[in-house]
């Protein structure tokens, strides 16, 4: 069936089996690889992107479900060659080894941040508890979630 | 002092990731690719009577059905084992099941179809006619009369057994100790989960006759020579194996697995490019688990606390077919690292490896080497409590003395470096001990579990001098390649036989080749990971990259400097002898007279024009090294941590946790703290929530996230670190790894803290995972019943 919505400020439009997952529609039929997926229970959070401003889990939603939404993922995160201020906050702060987590977790966190803009390192833990990492020992994530809500105008 | 290296530089690598650009296999898209996806079998041990394909054969959009017997008819080998001690049994290992299967997810049939959905609706239409057969799971239980057997060939279950040590001298010391502490233990398996799930893809050049193999792997080239030589039948040089940007490996991407054949099997097969990408729930039950040890350990001691002899008998489980280094785990990683921190004057240690119908078990993060710290250190708390000395200073005690290194151990292995008296009293203050004693003591009045825990611990690193790998039964020599190569315009390529899944080696390894060659940084880049572009090398396991792989470029960059300072002498008509290679401003110049110079950029180009090099020297500026270490690095650390457990849950909380590691000189800091602080959650991961848990019947319980417990951001504190450096006198960058340390210290540390909780209630030992539930009811016995 057709869907149709807008990703990263583009529109496209495409015929899709109704089982296609959110996550295969975005790298498989729109070649948007750096939504990672890392399980198949939504446990790990690799594959988070954002539909109408939430984040979401793109490996338990379907294609369908996002029609006529507005998807944000890690590819359109930084604009006109500017990092978003957490994309630069891990990378000031060696918030990822692997990588693998790293685009998920930036996008989890953002909306973390955007939702509580002077979020304490407790409710960053919790609020991250959806997000796996199995490198950094969350440290430096929370210190790079911490130093990116600061610049995105936290006091 | 260099420019860069000790210095805290941000990651070249990063940009990449942040923006979504990785370069993982999966994202890898070819033109005509196929997807392939692998029938597995649900019974842990099963005869094969027959596998039917016609229906799955017949599915549209499916290309092909193949069964391992085909595989082996078209040149597929048994994946070999490449550390095989005299005396092993290697039973085969087919990259699918042929007669039998041996684990739940041993693979069975392969379908390959035009799309990954469609190639999972076909696994649906294979039918598979299976007779089960009982199962065998448990390490020592393998070996019991009348278990079922894995393998025909295999009596008792029993690959190897593998002792070292005087054990004679063992007895007579424990038949004239003063106190012996006992202990039985199990190190439960675990299971690693990478973030990125395996995958591999492969392109078949008919025209060329060539293999183009993309696999998630930590060592490339040990990949490419076991398909080229065992289990694939193409030449290595027609063999080109590319490990790109992987995300994670832990140990378990080390190992050759069944898929990396499979796909480029059927990439031939059928002459299209082929892809397969592991689910997670694949990947729990085909990745090679972790530990899986059955331990029964003894301490002799003096009754001032003086330790007097360690024996040590283990069970392994090696799982249903031996991984690729599985039996080096239990044995020369884990046995020889007996002696810890510590001066025992005689140790004895076995290990059985015993086959069970389970997912192979390999190395894991420390590899061993956790085990072994985590039955010494229970030991010596344990010791502590019966002997009623503080465990810090019954440490103290046994510690070996700063001026007797290189430190001969009972158990072969000779000790580089180290200040373990100076790292306890580092700790001691990083982590206020004294105020943490005060405060349990304070919280004990009233009724509260807190505990303080600790370990000091050894590793042993960067393995390893080849002789003596070879000579214990290793299939290769554990050296690394590194090549400088300098273009004419002065920028530098280098490529390294290491493989980086997390490390960071695109900034450090950048750090040490710019200050060796005095080079701004941005003008070094690292290439790894592709068989076609790097020198035969070894890749990135043990904590080795830096240690060796780092070795390999200052070699390799001594060559470069020679060179080119021979070239200023003859282009400024002094003597070599009379030459000063300024490393900090990248200049050759005359001793006293640092304006006679010529830059690195005139030499590089000098190289290229090459009318006016000395008598006889060629041109080029490229050089090739191989470093080979004269022994082991050996990383160490004390680290301390206050826990409190709910009485009402039974859940822990890491009130607070130090760290103090030595890994002699660091290259970066940044760099180190993430490596050492990643590891020391994984290691608490296995004391507090990771099991890998197999039902009787051989069915594994813990298949998913949802009930695998993976260590999560409110898990912990905030984590202190410190270090001292004591430089390894082994390589010339005189460090010592610091992939492991945090893994091998962290269980131990929170494993004893836990105890120590629980010591008032007269609970000497509880198994790993220390979960709520277990904790829950262990404090609800103690109490009679109560709570």
């Amino acid at each position: 069936m057709k869907v149709s919505l807008t990703v990263n400020g583009s529109a496209v439009e495409r015929d899709v089996e109704p089982r296609t997952l959110l996550v295969h529609f975005l790298r498989d039929h729109l070649s948007l690889t750096g939504t990672n997926i890392g399980c198949d229970t939504s446990q790990c959070g690799a594959c988070t992107v954002h539909l109408n401003g939430m984040a979401v889990k793109s490996c338990t939603t379907l294609a369908v479900q996002a029609d006529g939404a507005e998807v944000t993922t890690i590819e359109g995160l930084a604009h006109n060659g500017q990092l978003h201020p957490m994309q630069q906050a891990f990378w000031d702060n060696h918030g990822l080894q692997c990588g693998y987590c790293t685009p998920g977790m930036i996008m989890a966190a953002v909306k973390l941040v955007e939702n509580n803009p002077n979020i304490t390192d407790d409710e960053i833990r919790h609020g991250l508890e959806g997000n796996i990492c199995r490198c950094t020992g969350y440290q430096n994530i929370v210190k790079s979630v911490k130093s990116a809500a600061a610049a995105m105008g936290g006091d | 002092m260099g420019n860069y290296v000790g210095k805290s530089m941000k990651r070249v690598e990063d940009p990449r990731f942040i923006q979504g650009r990785g370069r993982y296999v999966a994202n890898l898209q070819m033109p005509g690719m196929v997807h392939v996806a692998v029938k597995r079998s649900p019974h842990a041990h099963a005869r094969i009577n027959a596998i039917h394909t016609d229906e799955a054969k017949a599915l549209p959009g499916v290309v092909a059905v193949y069964i391992g017997q085909e595989l082996v008819d078209g040149g597929a080998g048994s994946l070999p084992c490449g550390f095989t001690p005299p005396g092993i049994k290697t039973p085969p290992h087919y990259p699918l099941a042929i007669d039998k299967v041996r684990h739940v997810g041993d693979g069975v049939a392969v379908v390959v179809a035009e799309s990954a959905y469609i190639a999972n609706d076909a696994l649906d239409l294979i039918e598979v006619d299976y007779d089960p057969l009982p199962a065998v799971v448990n390490a020592k239980g393998a070996m019991d009369e009348g278990a079922p057997l894995v393998h025909d060939d295999v009596p008792n279950n029993l690959s190897f057994h593998w002792p070292l040590g005087d054990e004679e001298a063992v007895n007579t010391a424990f038949a004239e100790a003063d106190h012996v502490v006992e202990l039985d233990l199990i190190n439960q398996r675990l299971i690693p989960n990478a973030m990125e799930p395996r995958a591999c893809a492969a392109q078949w050049d008919s025209f060329m006759e060539t293999m183009t193999v993309w696999t998630t792997s930590q060592n490339p080239h040990t990949i490419r020579l076991l398909l080229g030589a065992f289990t694939l039948g193409i030449p290595e040089h027609k063999l080109r194996v590319i490990s790109p940007d992987v995300g994670g490996g832990f140990g378990s991407k080390i190992f050759h697995y069944p898929e990396e054949v499979i796909v480029p099997w059927v990439a031939r097969a059928v002459n299209r490019p082929a892809k397969w990408v592991s689910t997670r729930s694949e990947a729990f039950m085909t990745d090679a688990h972790g530990r899986d040890h059955v331990t029964h350990c003894k301490l002799a001691l003096k009754s001032d606390g003086t330790f007097t002899g360690l024996h040590v008998t283990t069970y392994a489980n090696m799982g249903a077919y031996l991984s690729t280094f599985a039996p080096l785990i239990p044995t020369a990683l884990y046995i020889t690292l007996f002696s810890g921190l510590y001066k025992i004057p005689v140790i004895f240690g076995e290990s059985y490896g015993t086959m069970t119908n389970t997912v192979p078990v390999d190395a894991y993060r420390g590899a061993g080497r956790p085990e072994a710290s985590y039955m010494l250190e229970r030991l010596v708390d344990i010791a502590a409590l019966e002997l009623e000395m503080d465990p810090l200073e019954i440490r103290r005690k046994n510690l070996i003395p700063a001026d007797e290194f290189p430190y001969q151990t009972p158990v072969a292995l000779v000790y580089d470096s180290g200040n373990y008296q100076g790292l306890l009293d580092k700790i001691e203050s990083l982590s206020d001990y004294k105020g943490m004693r005060a405060e349990q003591a304070q919280a004990r009045q009233n009724g509260r579990l807190v505990g303080v825990g600790m370990s000091s611990c050894i590793e042993a690193s960067g393995p390893a001098p080849s002789a003596v790998a070879v000579g214990l039964g290793a299939a290769i020599g554990l050296y690394e390649s590194g090549v400088i190569r300098v273009h004419p315009t002065g920028k530098i390529t280098v490529l390294t036989g290491s493989h980086a899944h997390g490390q960071g080696h695109e900034t450090t390894f950048a750090q040490i080749v710019a200050d060796e060659l005095g080079v701004p940084v941005e003008d070094v880049e690292i290439i790894h990971g592709d068989t076609e572009r790097t020198p035969y090398g070894v890749g990135t396991y043990g904590s080795r990259s830096a240690a060796i792989g780092g070795s390999a470029l200052v070699k390799s960059a001594e060559k470069i400097r020679d060179k080119i300072t021979r070239i200023a002498a003859h282009q400024l008509e002094a003597a070599v002898e009379d030459m000063v290679y300024d490393r900090e401003n990248g200049k050759v110049h005359v001793k006293g007279s640092p304006d006679q110079a010529k830059s690195f950029g005139e030499l590089a180009f000098a190289v290229t024009t090459a009318d006016n090099l000395p008598e006889g020297m060629e041109a080029g500026l490229e050089e090739t090294s191989f470093y080979d270490p004269a022994n082991f690095t050996f990383p160490n650390s004390a680290h301390i941590a206050q826990i409190e457990i709910d009485r009402d849950t039974g859940e822990v909380k890491i009130q607070k946790y130090a760290a103090v590691d030595d890994v002699g000189n660091v290259i970066n800091p940044m760099i180190v703290d993430g490596q050492l602080v990643g590891g020391i959650a994984q290691g608490v991961g296995q004391a507090l929530w990771e099991n890998g848990v197999y039902d009787d019947n051989g069915q594994l319980l813990s298949g998913t996230m949802l009930d695998y417990a993976m260590p999560r951001a409110d898990g912990f504190p905030t984590i202190a670190t410190d270090r001292i450096e004591t430089p390894s006198p082994h390589n010339p960058l005189g460090v010592k790894g610091a992939g492991e340390m945090g893994t091998i210290a962290g269980t131990a540390t929170i494993a004893n803290a836990v105890m120590d909780a629980l010591a008032p209630l007269g609970i000497k030992h509880l198994d790993m995972p220390l979960t709520a539930e277990k904790l829950y009811n262990a404090i609800h016995a103690a109490n009679g019943g109560g709570n």
